[in-house]
């Protein structure tokens, strides 16, 4: 493939092949399979006994901080990749640098703040 | 070579490399597992030292009947295990084996392998919620704050090869690459590979897994084959990582000579020895806690990572 996107023309072509591999493969599952369903069977396993309670269980959620965490640095990662490949070339130099490390520095300190808050220690 | 005979080629080495290089990797594991442990390991099937027992449970999986819970959510829970391979075919894709020798070579190759690798965490929270399973909820809401997590020092180290080469080029980095930056990215090194490990949730990082208190997290509710591609996503995981690890950090085609002709066997030579690291990794260390887990990606990688950079950009500046 040649062109620009020709290039992702094969990814899209390979995810492509990818799905049908994998529905080819369930299709010949389904010819090697038994299937004798059964309420036993088909119930929640939980270690053996009886599924207690409903089927999506309330649980206490103490991960959302980690999930902020990570957009405060997913974000800066996205604006990492363009400027690591420009940064050492003529005419950016010094300046280009610093500035970065000024703007990493201020996520630096968002992490050290919830580190402080003790986000990251469980009691 | 007419165009679409081309592309057949290519695809068709993907797909094998994707079908058979995480069999490899099983079995080796069997084997050196079993070794490090003072057993034999698979000995039976295909009559010598068990070779053929990855095949075995193929063939057993596939005749397995399919169980989806009544509770489930149908569509999503039988969607999840094909969701969870597509990113690591993807990845395998742009991967250079030898010079000039790719699937498909992308300018920003890097970038798209970051970004794909990412979606993993998706496949993760559609098993975890869609069994109604109070084990594979648990196992998946850890799975999900460990993937976001360790994806920061992932990406971030990462970053610092791109840096280091100034190119998103998979192949370009290899160009770019010198044995001494063995020394120099040594911290992104092991970052890269220490994250790659949990973003594969291969023990220490098995803590959304955890056998012994969740019964098999959010793989749980899942049998037959779907279980088996599962398990297969596993076992890519590990080859994408050994080939990331190798393609950014350990010069991927760069040998001792012969480095056009014999490119592609220095590849997978390194593909191998870090696989093999993989392995014995989770033969030696005991499983982190999970909010010990999160502590140590915060606290100790991310800070790194960042050092690395650091690192990387004066380095790099003061060359230029």
């Amino acid at each position: 493939m040649s062109g620009y996107l020709g290039s992702y023309a094969t990814l899209g072509i390979l995810l492509v092949v990818g799905v049908v591999l994998f529905g080819a493969a369930f299709a010949g599952n389904r010819l090697l399979r038994p299937h004798r369903p059964d309420p036993g069977k088909l119930t929640t396993y939980e270690s053996g006994v009886d599924p207690v309670g409903g089927d999506w269980a309330q649980a206490e959620i103490r991960y959302y901080v980690f999930a902020y965490l990570y957009v405060l640095f997913a974000v800066e990662s996205v604006f990492l990749f363009p400027w690591a490949l420009v940064f050492a070339r003529p005419g950016f130099g010094t300046t280009t640098l610093v500035e970065m490390a000024v703007f990493v520095a201020v996520l630096l300190l968002g992490l050290l703040y919830a580190w402080r808050k003790g986000v990251l220690r469980w009691t | 070579m007419p165009l679409w005979a081309e592309l057949v080629l290519r695809l068709a080495g993907v797909i094998v490399a994707f079908l058979v290089l995480p069999l490899v990797v099983g079995q080796i594991e069997h084997k050196v597992m079993a070794h490090m442990q003072g057993r034999l390991g698979p000995m039976y099937a295909g009559a010598f030292h068990g070779w053929a027992q990855l095949v075995a449970d193929g063939v057993k999986f596939v005749q397995k009947e399919e169980v989806v819970p009544a509770a489930a959510d149908r569509h999503v829970f039988r969607a999840a295990p094909i969701l969870a391979l597509l990113p690591y075919l993807a990845v395998m894709l742009v991967l250079p084996l030898g010079p000039g020798l790719a699937g498909q070579a992308l300018d920003i190759g890097l970038f798209l392998v970051l970004a794909v690798v990412g979606v993993g965490v998706v496949a993760v929270l559609m098993a975890a919620w869609s069994s109604a399973n109070k084990y594979s909820l648990l196992g998946g809401l850890r799975a999900a704050a460990q993937l976001l997590g360790y994806e920061l020092p992932f990406v971030l180290s990462a970053a610092s090869v791109a840096m280091a080469a100034g190119t998103l080029s998979l192949s370009g980095i290899v160009e770019a690459w010198h044995p001494w930056w063995l020394a120099w990215q040594l911290p992104a090194l092991l970052v890269f590979f220490t994250a790659g490990l949990a973003e594969i949730r291969r023990p220490p990082f098995d803590m959304p897994v955890a056998d012994s208190e969740l019964v098999f997290g959010y793989m749980t509710e899942y049998t037959g084959l779907r279980f088996a591609l599962f398990l297969l996503a596993e076992y890519v995981g590990i080859v994408v990582i050994s080939a990331l690890t190798t393609v950014l950090f350990l010069g991927g085609w760069r040998g001792p000579f012969a480095d056009d002709a014999l490119g592609w066997l220095w590849t997978l030579v390194k593909v191998f020895l870090v696989a093999f690291v993989i392995i014995w990794v989770r033969v030696s260390f005991p499983r982190l806690r999970a909010d010990q887990l999160q502590r140590f990606c915060w606290l100790v990688l991310v800070p790194v990572s960042l050092g690395q950079l650091v690192l990387t950009a004066v380095v790099r500046v003061a060359m230029s």
